[in-house]
């Protein structure tokens, strides 16, 4: 409608220039598109699609902000052949032609909303108007009303003035009325057992009649309160001495008493008094528990029992107690702490009563459920009287029994070792029995390894329970620090270890010596086990403590190398005392062999004495036992290829020379010199000397004692010349077959060599065997 | 302060017994016995000469047999008694004797021409102490106190108290005990103790030690195995009169206190074999003297068990003038149980060992190989006991 109105054609526009409208209104164009762009947001450059890269400042741009028609036209006309130029002028008229129909149809488009909006406005107007009659007509009528009202207000003056003063004597005359019924309502009350309502009642005349009590009618208000407010707090206290009624209503006595103004002190003494008894019967009941008698409940039992009744019962109390008294102040509070210690005491002391009983048992978790549950029920009561110290006294029952459980672990672990070695020596008597060959001592120390060590992890697992996150006072600064370090790993692991060791080392002092209380097999076990710790094991569970129970303490702790050293101290004393054990055996045999026998009427010698015999095989026994469990060791190197031959000649020609002078009778001192030069070339036997830990050493140091005992037994006793012949042939005979088992086989030659030195000595007519007999009768033997 | 080097002398022939000569105080004189199968024995008498270091030997010839034990009288420095091996072609016995040297080799009797050695003179048999029905004589043992006239014997199972009557010229078997138990019991050794007025013996038999009253012949106290193995030697502490000690094939010198039984009262093992001798220095008993067949000589210093154990008490007397010198030592008090000395000159077994008579701070060893050492105490000890 005003659309078709605005213009019928594309060219026609307001401002139409008659000069070059081809130049001219494409110029036009652009300026009022552009115009409506900017109104509608839009920038130039963005809905002219022009391509990019094009200088925006090129006035020769139809679509740039800076086209110049001028110099467009002139380059047109410059470059362009004449079809171009005509295409473009139609290419132009039809562009132009577009941008007008658009134009038309915005401006359409728009004019239909101005016509709307021009409506609304004037509909608008029309009703300002009328609303402007309306409020005139309001300003009047509010004239009017404030007028009336002022007036009203004016008239009911001193009506309402008259009216107040009655209602206060109306309130008055009520207070009076309520003052001269009290004695009768306080009665009803009383009797009713209202004694609360009749205590509010009291607490509300009180003050008045305190005021006015110089007036006589008031007076005897007051005095007849008086006689029914003591009757009423004589009442309550009869209910509240009765007891029995449990804990909340005798609070709500107490407060009611100490409304009726009676003495707080003397109240707060009395509660505490009914307190007790209360408590003091949970308490036996407790302890009934405890006796001994019936069949005493477990111990998480007992401690949630105590808990629940005792505890609970504190609690109560010393809440209702807090609350009533809180005016008293620290002497009131001093009082309360003072109870509950004391009552607390006594708890505690039942309480370890029965975790003594538990000290035997084996089951931790058990206990360590129940001090969790003791713990933490003290903690509500230690929070609430910080003064009497329960909570701390609580985490010191705890602790001690942490320590006690595991001294009691500690127990266990050496009962359990010596177990251990119980076993050890079953075993070790038990094949003997059978007749079977050697009772495998490996497979001895490995059980005993292995159970020690497990029982090590049980207990380890055991006392770890304590350290439970779950558990209420592990994260006490004990249980963080000393108990882990200065208990389980000082007190429990190297404890432990120390004390097997001391265990290990007392077989070596055990004064029954001569019979061999212990088998000598034991010792070579332990000794090989402690031997073991050194190595491994020791390091291995301190590790483990270590990990399992991170030690946070700074306190210092035995280093791994001491125990070592202690270990390895006691498997060398061990095994030293095991050579002399069985060095004594043989050396026993051999002193018995030769202390026994008639040296001066003995017969010509045929054969090794049975008694030789039996050393070497103890020795061979020996050597297999020993090898069951330590590596061979060193020898020199000549024993290897020395064969029994060349020994036994080269031994045989020594001894020929050594005593050869003795029979020839030119001089005494021969003799000396000999051996005396002898020595001074061999070393300095130590016969009782520490040995390493191999089979050689511990061999060579039994048949070292043995040798010297022959030795020394060969010189108390004097010899005739086959007493001599007969020592010849023992001493060969050990020469064959103990140089095997030596370090240094060079030592049991000298030592060999001095008995039948010896035993030429003690001999008044020395006159040796041939050699080659010596060697066949060795041989047939 | 530099010590004195030891002193050697060898004899030509084994050698077990030795023995101070108990009755002389002025001169350092020891007595050694020889064995020896093949030839006549010998007791040599050695003077010792501690200024200028030299030894004075005499020798006495002993032609009954070989010497396994010797000790000499209390009261008269002439008598001695030798326990010896009778030689017979079947049987070895061992016998009893006293004797009384020669009147020239008494000490005292300055025209015994020195250069004695050359001429051997015999000694003169007082008396057979007759044990052939009582078996070996293992050790003859005098009253230490006494005036020589009362002698133990031990005869293996046997102990036998002598009355030497008529100046020693006869020995009356005045009452004896004998050890019954299983087995065959025997002696090894015995000492008269110094206390007691004399009525305390104590002998040692395989492992035990067993003390005796010398007026009824009857037992005291027994120490059930004293030692693991057999005991050798025991000796009394001659200022405390229930001390005793003891040594023996353990290896071991162990400390008893005859009050109690049970326990030692102390025990060392220093040694590395058989101990076989122990003595205590008869002046101050806390110098104990070991031998044993590991060819050692250990002197020990055991304080803490003897009759002065906190040292010398004038220290604060004498410290003004040392405390320059030896700061450290007043932080060593109080002194402590110890090895003072390890004697090595010996290089057969050492059976016997014992301190002169004469010089409280000398003793002499004696190992089977016939050589006799002459020590003394370390000086520097010698001076912090003394001062």
């Amino acid at each position: 409608m005003a659309a078709g109105a605005a213009g019928p054609g594309p060219g026609s526009g307001p401002g139409d220039s008659p000069e070059g409208p081809e130049a001219e209104a494409p110029e036009r164009r652009r300026k009022a598109h552009g115009m409506l762009k900017i109104y509608y947001g839009l920038s130039e450059g963005e809905t002219a699609g022009r391509p990019p890269g094009s200088d925006p400042l090129d006035p020769t741009d139809l679509n740039g902000a800076h086209f110049d028609p001028e110099v467009y036209l002139d380059k047109l006309r410059r470059e362009c052949p004449l079809a171009q130029l005509m295409d473009s002028e139609t290419d132009m008229v039809r562009q132009i032609r577009a941008l007008d129909s658009d134009m038309q149809t915005l401006v359409y488009e728009n004019y239909n909303k101005f016509i709307s909006a021009t409506d609304t406005i004037r509909k608008m107007k029309n009703d300002f108007r009328k609303m402007e009659d309306e409020m005139d007509r309001l300003a009047t009528n509010m004239a009017v009303i404030t007028d009336f009202s002022a007036r009203i207000s004016a008239t009911l003056q001193d009506r309402h003035e008259r009216i107040t003063k009655l209602a206060g004597v109306h309130a008055l005359l009520r207070k009076l009325q309520f003052l001269f019924e009290l004695p009768s309502c306080l009665t009803k009350c009383v009797e009713l057992g209202a004694y609360g309502q009749a205590v509010r009642y009291q607490g509300r005349a009180r003050a008045v009649l305190q005021q006015y009590q110089h007036l006589p009618s008031f007076r005897a208000i007051q005095d007849d309160c008086q006689v029914i407010t003591a009757r009423l707090a004589q009442q309550l206290r009869q209910r509240f001495r009765e007891g029995g009624s449990g804990a909340p209503e005798q609070a709500e006595c107490v407060e009611l008493l100490l409304a009726l103004g009676e003495p707080a002190e003397e109240l707060c003494a009395e509660f505490l008094e009914h307190a007790r008894g209360r408590l003091e019967a949970e308490l036996r009941s407790l302890e009934a528990e405890l006796g001994p008698s019936p069949p005493a409940p477990d111990v998480l039992e007992f401690t949630d029992h105590g808990g629940s009744g005792f505890v609970g019962g504190l609690c109560q109390v010393a809440s209702a107690y807090q609350e009533l008294f809180a005016a008293q102040g620290p002497a009131g509070a001093e009082k309360l702490a003072a109870f509950a210690r004391e009552l607390g005491g006594r708890y505690f002391a039942l309480v370890e009563r029965r975790l003594a009983q538990e000290q035997g048992s084996g089951d931790n978790s058990l206990l360590v459920r129940a001090l969790d549950r003791f713990h933490r029920r003290l903690r509500a009561p230690g929070a609430l009287l910080a003064a009497a110290g329960l909570a701390e006294a609580a985490t010191e029952i705890v602790e001690r029994v942490a320590r006690e459980r595991l001294g009691h672990h500690l127990q266990g672990l050496r009962a359990a070792f010596l177990g251990c070695l119980t076993d050890v020596r079953q075993a070790l008597a038990a094949p003997r029995l059978a007749g079977k060959e050697g009772p495998g001592l490996a497979e001895l120390l490995a059980n005993v390894a292995s159970s020690i060590l497990s029982h090590i992890k049980a207990s380890l697992a055991a006392v770890h329970l304590f350290t439970a996150k779950e558990v209420s006072f592990s994260n006490k600064p004990y249980f963080r620090g000393e108990f882990c370090s200065q208990g389980v790993r000082e007190g429990l692991i190297v404890g432990f270890i120390r004390s097997m060791c001391q265990t290990a080392q007392s077989f070596c002092d055990s004064p029954g010596e001569k019979g061999g209380a212990t088998p000598p097999a034991l010792l070579l076990l332990l000794s090989r086990l402690c031997l073991d710790y050194e190595t491994a094991t020791i390091s291995y569970i301190l590790t483990l403590t270590d990990e399992q129970f991170l030690v946070q303490d700074q306190s210092p702790v035995t280093p791994v190398s001491t125990l070592c050293a202690e270990a390895r101290e006691t498997a060398r004393r061990l095994l030293t005392h095991y050579v002399k054990v069985q060095g004594l055996v043989i050396s026993q045999m051999l002193r018995k062999s030769v202390e026994t026998r008639d040296w001066l009427s003995t017969l010509e010698p045929r054969n090794v004495r049975a008694v030789m015999k039996r050393v070497v095989e103890d020795t061979t026994a020996i050597d297999v036992q020993v090898g069951l469990l330590y590596e061979e060791g060193v020898r020199k190197a000549q024993s290897s290829d020395s064969s029994k031959r060349t020994f036994s000649v080269y031994s045989s020609s020594r001894q020929q020379g050594r005593y050869a002078p003795s029979y020839t009778p030119s001089a005494p001192m021969d003799t000396n010199l000999l051996s005396n030069i002898q020595k001074l070339f061999s070393e300095r036997i130590d016969v009782f000397s520490p040995v390493e830990f191999n089979k050689v050493s511990v061999l060579t140091g039994i048949i070292k004692i043995s040798l010297k005992t022959l030795l020394e037994c060969v010189r108390l006793r004097t010899f005739g010349r086959f007493g001599l012949q007969q020592v010849q042939v023992d001493c060969h005979f050990l020469q064959l077959y103990l140089w095997r088992f030596v370090a240094d086989e060079e030592l049991v030659h000298l030592l060999l060599d001095e008995v039948v030195a010896s035993a030429a000595l003690r001999c008044p007519d020395p006159v040796p065997m041939e050699p080659s007999v010596v060697e066949v009768i060795c041989e047939r033997g | 302060m530099e010590d004195d080097a030891p002193v050697i002398y060898g004899l030509e022939f084994q050698a077990r017994a030795l023995t101070p000569q108990t009755a002389e105080t002025d001169a350092i004189r020891f007595l050694v016995g020889t064995q020896s199968l093949k030839y006549d024995n010998q007791i040599h008498i050695i003077d010792f000469d501690d200024e200028n270091n030299i030894i004075n030997k005499n020798v006495l010839l002993h032609q009954v047999g070989e010497i396994w034990h010797i000790s000499t009288s209390p009261a008269d420095r002439g008598v001695l008694a030798t326990c010896y091996n009778k030689p017979s072609d079947s049987k070895v016995l061992t016998c009893a004797a006293v004797w009384r040297m020669p009147k020239e080799l008494e000490p005292g009797s300055h025209e015994s021409p020195d250069d004695s050695s050359s001429t051997a003179h015999s000694l003169e048999l007082l008396c057979h102490l007759d044990d052939t029905a009582h078996g070996s004589t293992a050790c003859v043992t005098w009253e230490p106190t006494g005036d020589g006239k009362k002698v133990i014997s031990l005869a293996d199972n046997h102990i036998l108290l002598w009355d030497l009557q008529e100046s020693s010229g006869q020995a009356v078997l005045a009452s004896s005990a004998s050890l019954e138990g299983k087995g065959q019991l025997k002696f090894t050794s015995g000492r008269w103790s110094p206390h007691h007025t004399g009525t305390q013996v104590a002998t040692a038999n395989d492992t035990a030690i067993r003390g005796w009253d010398a007026r009824s012949m009857s037992q005291i106290y027994c120490i059930e195995n004293a030692h693991g193995q057999l005991v050798r030697d025991l000796d009394f502490n001659p200022n405390k009169q229930y001390y005793l000690a003891s040594c023996g094939d353990d290896c071991k010198v162990k400390f008893w206190d005859t009050r109690n039984v049970t326990e030692p009262v102390k025990t060392l093992e220093e040694h590395s074999h058989w101990v076989w001798s122990i003595r205590y220095n008869h002046s101050h008993d806390q110098l104990v003297l070991t031998g044993s067949s590991d060819s050692r000589v250990i002197l020990s210093n055991m304080v803490s068990i003897s009759s002065e154990p906190f040292g010398h008490l004038v220290d604060d007397d004498d410290l003004s003038d040392q405390e320059e010198r030896h700061p450290e030592e007043k932080s060593q008090e109080p002194p402590r149980d110890s090895v003072i000395a390890t004697y090595e000159e010996h290089e057969d077994s050492v059976y016997a060992v014992d301190w002169s008579s004469a010089d409280p701070w000398l003793f002499a060893s004696l190992s089977y190989d016939g050589r006799l050492v002459i020590n003394r105490v370390p000086r520097a000890l010698k001076y912090h006991i003394l001062l």
